[in-house]
């Protein structure tokens, strides 16, 4: 069975926790804080002014430039505040406040059930249209989608890759949104080949999801999908990660940075995210709601909610029974690269995957002792980096080290402080160090 | 015997030749430099700090000495006599600057600001900052990992277990701006120093609306406006909700000091302007405290000269 | 609400590695090789592990908290390693107070002097059992021991390196290879027993503490090196490199003391080239050295060469290597 090539770890997948709960409608928010910068790139320009009445659906914000994404209103209401709102994180960034009022939507929204499997649009109509939807990678990455489908003159795609893998422990909304939309997440790979031009599609799933690859199996050979394999993975964190995936489906690494993926020919999209192309091409439907799984050791009642954006977190915590007792760690995402969060007042994004609670001794880390040079990051280093090492130059502000040390490759996963035996945080200091030296090769190539 | 005499003549002969060799190689490889750059650098505090924007004193002791005009050039460990005496040296006239003193400007300590979170990351202010809002709701104020601490060479920066914020020596400080450099959240500032110590400043960097900032911390600058208005000398300007004393215009007169109504604006070793004429100057504790205690309800308080 | 929140850079959750965990994997790999040798040598062995762990252990805490007065770390139980390692390379009938004098050197010279754990260039045990070999030679060569066991012969005093070093090849003829797998061979106390180092070493290498390529590379070597010095001796081609990896400390080094973290290379390339490196000098020494031992002088030596392979043996970058 296929796996990526160097580095990787183990840890426990926890997805027993909510595997087996069917996804969810959540109930509709009475209030909801939509962030304008729900995506990598440039903030939407918002579109609506306070008491302004929006349907559901509706564009409130607008894409600002070339990487950047359209916002849409995922209730139907009243407008109530365009100002700076308090986010995850505690920081403040510009948010579109509307209170509900029923559900209206949008009337060119088709919200009926019917599987539509033609689509006879060109390339460029079905790029459009997602970029008119605002679909943005639904992994966590929140990579504008229609920018990764456009392809740069001179590359050329030759395979498709589906990211069903879903590494991250505890997670399961992309697990769930294959097995129970299945259908429409084939329909969504036969856009997006049409829409790069390829002939060839590979959904790469991790082999502790069975039933997910059977079922897939199944609706491929049962729907006559041409082209479409579904590839069992070896378990391994980080094969989520896209140069992970792409080297584990095709055997080819995309080369350090600047090269993207499509310079080796692939283009890696997310499994919910193709669900969400498919809506939005064929359903005209835009990203106004995602699966979020809700999960947690010691989470009462586990689930994975269909949750509109711009739903308190704290909505969900409550509906899944509230926080536990003690010492907790809200994670918005999994527990491998997602955010701790400080305001669970915060909204629900395109990029929010899931809410993990981690919680008792495991919300607070080891105490860090001496580096024993034991070399189980650099083993477990997927960029072959030396992260011990660029932890502890980025530690002394060595910036040029750092940067000869190609900090600038690491891909965050978190690997590193995950297998250190000493518990040092290997990765706060390789970010602190990548963000530093990305910013200084940033001005280097601004004065040229 | 003769293995004894053998060996030292061996080693004779053999430390002669390696002698004039060494002599040759030095002659050859020898780099020719003004013998002044060394007694400059003598003269320079040699604490390598950075300060003066060069790589260590021996960097700057060549400025100093290959520059003609060298009133640009300024080291602030050593202040105005070192330079003085490196400019007598060389024959150069001395650069002046008034001495600075580093100043954090954040007071929001524990009781003022309270913690919403705790955070377990690496303790690095540069992480911390990186990552979110850090352990109180609010996002300009000192998080008190100690970045500045770790880049001060003389001791001078400390963070108080008491407050959780930095403070700063201002007897050790030299100025040399390291900690300015290392703080990512912009709170220090190179300051005039006054004599004894002296100093009034705005201790809050929070560039939020009022309400928000009330919310966040009981001591920070809500831009009501009413130190600018107080000022006779210009010295204090209002921007983004926030307001800044500049310190080459400020003449201590303390004005301000009384019109804060969160008491952002710190005294320093010096007593409060009397509140009313009825209060003893005299009787009030510590200045700090009383200018934060001091209520907000008694607005316009007679300025008697 | 009753709830602290904890906030932190991902990940958010760690893996079972501690440095407690793995230096307790460790002794617990130890433990097979100590009960043979206690079997064989006798309970001075334990005595003289005891004597040694319990000095190592205390010279790291009097250094720790009086000397450099900081956080004492004798929890991590590195100590207790360095101080079994140390024993293992004694012989049972080594005088106590040579083994306090080991342990001061291995832990205070070998260690903390260059900041602890994680830090020494040299293995602090080798650190120790190469200055007691040139300090006390007599002591550290002299295996007249009493056996415990009754079914065993008594021993003469030299090692199986020793008499082949100094009698020559033919005493090949006289060795049983079973005795040696199973400990009954006179050596320090934690050379013998080549079956109990082995297991030891497949735990180590079940639990992820050491991986294959240092040993591997280790005794590879030597098995070449010896093979091609037994070419010509008819079927000494074969015997030889088993001999040479049962006989001495090859076993202990290989297993245990090139595996050391801090003093081995961190890639896995570079570990290969040290343990080539190993190998390579052990037999160099006991073939054409003076000593008949050269395990521990190829370790040291190697130790030396660790920064060296650690700046040029770099793993390799994700995306250099292109499959097309």
């Amino acid at each position: 069975m296929k796996t990526f090539p160097i580095g990787g770890i183990h840890p426990s997948d926890n997805k027993q926790w909510s595997r087996a709960k069917a996804i969810e409608v959540l109930d509709l928010p009475d209030v909801v804080t939509i962030p304008l910068a729900q995506h990598i790139g440039a903030p939407a320009a918002v579109k609506v002014a306070k008491g302004d009445k929006v349907l559901t659906g509706q564009l409130i914000g607008e894409s600002s430039g070339f990487m950047s994404a359209n916002i849409h209103s995922p209730i139907s209401g009243t407008v109530t505040a365009v100002d700076m709102a308090v986010n995850g994180q505690g920081l403040r960034q510009m948010m579109v406040t509307i209170k509900r009022e029923g559900d209206e939507w949008v009337d060119t929204i088709d919200r009926t059930d019917t599987l539509l499997r033609e689509c006879t649009l060109g390339p460029k109509e079905i790029i459009a249209k997602i970029k008119e939807a605002g679909v943005v990678g639904m992994g966590g990455a929140t990579f504008p989608t229609h920018v990764k489908l456009s392809i740069p003159d001179g590359c050329k795609a030759d395979i498709l890759i589906i990211n069903g893998v879903e590494c991250e422990p505890y997670l399961t909304s992309d697990y769930r949104t294959m097995l129970e939309r299945g259908e429409q997440m084939l329909v969504g790979v036969e856009i997006l080949m049409k829409a790069v031009g390829v002939e060839r599609a590979v959904v790469g799933v991790e082999n502790n999801k069975p039933d997910a690859i059977a079922h897939l199996r199944e609706l491929v050979a049962k729907g006559g999908y041409k082209g479409i394999e579904i590839m069992p993975l070896k378990v391994r964190y980080p094969q989520g990660g896209e140069k992970q995936l792409i080297a584990a489906v095709t055997g080819r690494q995309v080369p350090p940075p600047p090269a993207l993926p499509i310079h080796v020919g692939a283009v890696v999209c997310n499994a919910s995210t193709t669900v969400a192309v498919y809506e939005a091409v064929q359903k005209n439907k835009p990203l106004i709601e995602r699966v979020v799984t809700i999960t947690g050791k010691q989470i009462k009642d586990t689930h994975n909610f269909l949750t509109r954006m711009g739903t308190p977190v704290e909505t969900l915590i409550e509906r899944a029974g509230g926080l536990p007792e003690g010492d907790v760690k809200v994670l918005n995402g999994g527990p491998m690269m997602g955010r701790a969060m400080v305001n669970l007042a915060s909204p629900v994004t395109k990029g929010c995957s899931g809410v993990t609670v981690i919680s008792g001794d495991e919300a607070t880390r080891g105490e860090a002792s001496a580096c024993i040079k034991c070399a189980k990051c650099v083993a477990a280093c997927p960029m072959g980096l030396e992260p011990y090492l660029i932890s502890k130059i980025s530690r002394k502000k060595l910036w040029d080290a750092a940067e000869q040390h190609n900090v600038t490759d690491c891909i965050e996963c978190g690997c590193c402080s995950f297998s250190c035996p000493a518990n040092i945080p290997l990765l706060d200091y390789i970010r602190l160090g990548k963000q530093t030296v990305m910013g200084i090769i940033r001005a280097r190539a601004a004065k040229k | 015997m003769k293995v004894l005499i053998l060996t030292v003549l061996t080693l004779c002969v053999l430390g002669g030749l390696l002698a004039i060799v060494l002599y040759f190689v030095a002659q050859k490889f020898k780099v020719e430099e003004d013998p002044r750059i060394d007694d400059v650098e003598k003269m320079l505090p040699g604490a390598n700090c950075g300060g003066c924007g060069f790589a260590g004193c021996r960097a700057m002791a060549e400025a100093l000495v290959k520059q003609d005009d060298i009133s640009s050039l300024y080291c602030p460990v050593g202040g105005a006599d070192v330079m003085k005496s490196a400019a007598a040296y060389l024959g150069k006239a001395a650069p002046e600057k008034a001495p600075e003193v580093a100043t954090v400007r954040c007071g929001g300590n524990c009781d003022k600001r309270p913690r919403t979170n705790s955070f377990d990351g690496a303790k690095s202010c540069a992480v911390a900052s990186s990552l979110y809002v850090g352990e109180t709701a609010c996002a300009y104020g000192c998080l008190g990992y100690g970045d500045c601490v770790e880049v001060c060479q003389f001791g001078a920066i400390s963070v108080n277990p008491a407050t959780g914020l930095a403070e700063v020596d201002p007897d050790k400080c030299t100025a040399c701006g390291a900690c300015v450099k290392a703080c990512p959240k912009g709170l220090i500032e190179l300051r005039k120093k006054w004599p004894k110590n002296r100093a009034v400043y705005v201790a809050c960097r929070s560039k939020d609306k009022g309400a928000v900032v009330m919310k966040a911390c009981k001591a920070g600058c809500i831009g009501c406006g009413k130190c600018e208005k107080v000022c006779a000398f210009g010295a204090i300007t209002i921007e983004n909700n926030l307001a800044f004393i500049d310190s080459q215009k400020c003449k201590l007169c303390r004005k301000c000091v009384n019109e804060c109504p969160t008491g952002a604006i710190k005294l320093i070793g010096m007593e409060p302007l009397p509140k009313e004429s009825k209060t003893p100057a005299a009787k009030a504790p510590a200045a700090e405290t009383t200018a934060a205690k001091t209520p907000a309800a008694e607005s316009k308080p007679k300025t008697n000269e | 609400m009753a709830n602290k929140f904890f906030i932190s850079p991902s990940p958010h959750v760690h893996g079972d590695d501690s440095t407690r965990g793995i230096m307790a994997d460790v002794i617990l790999a130890l433990v097979p090789a100590l009960v043979v040798s206690t079997w064989v040598l006798g309970f001075n062995v334990l005595l003289i592990t005891a004597v040694s762990v319990v000095s190592c252990v205390l010279f790291e805490y009097l250094i720790q908290k009086y000397m450099l007065r900081g956080r004492t770390t004798v929890g991590d139980l590195s100590a207790v390693v360095t101080g079994v390692l140390l024993a293992f390379n004694l012989p049972a009938s080594i005088p106590w107070w040579i083994v306090v004098i080991g342990a001061f050197v291995a832990i205070g010279i070998g260690k903390m002097t260059f900041g602890g754990l994680g830090k020494n260039p040299f293995n602090p045990a080798l650190t120790g059992r190469i200055f007691l070999l040139i300090a006390y030679p007599v002591q550290m060569t002299s295996f007249a021991v009493v056996p415990a066991h009754g079914s065993v012969d008594a021993f003469s005093g030299a090692t199986m390196l020793t008499q082949i070093k100094e009698s020559g090849m033919g005493i090949m003829d006289n060795v049983d290879f079973m005795q040696m797998l199973g400990g009954v061979m006179n050596g320090s106390m934690g050379e013998i027993g080549a079956l109990a180092l082995i297991l030891g070493g497949i735990y180590l290498l079940w639990r992820k503490v050491i991986t294959w390529h240092i040993p591997v590379a280790v005794l590879g070597t030597m098995a070449v090196f010896a093979a091609f010095a037994g070419m010509g001796h008819g079927s000494l081609v074969y015997e030889l490199p088993l001999f040479h990896l049962l006989a001495g400390g090859a076993l202990l080094g290989a297993i245990f003391m090139a595996t050391d973290y801090s003093t081995s290379p961190m890639t896995h390339r570079g570990m290969l080239i040290y343990g080539v490196g190993i190998g390579a000098l052990t037999m160099i020494i006991r073939l054409w050295g003076s000593y008949p031992e050269g395990m521990s002088f190829a370790i040291f030596i190697m130790n030396a060469t660790v920064p060296l392979i650690n700046k040029y043996c770099r793993p390799v970058r994700f995306g250099v290597k292109t499959k097309k």
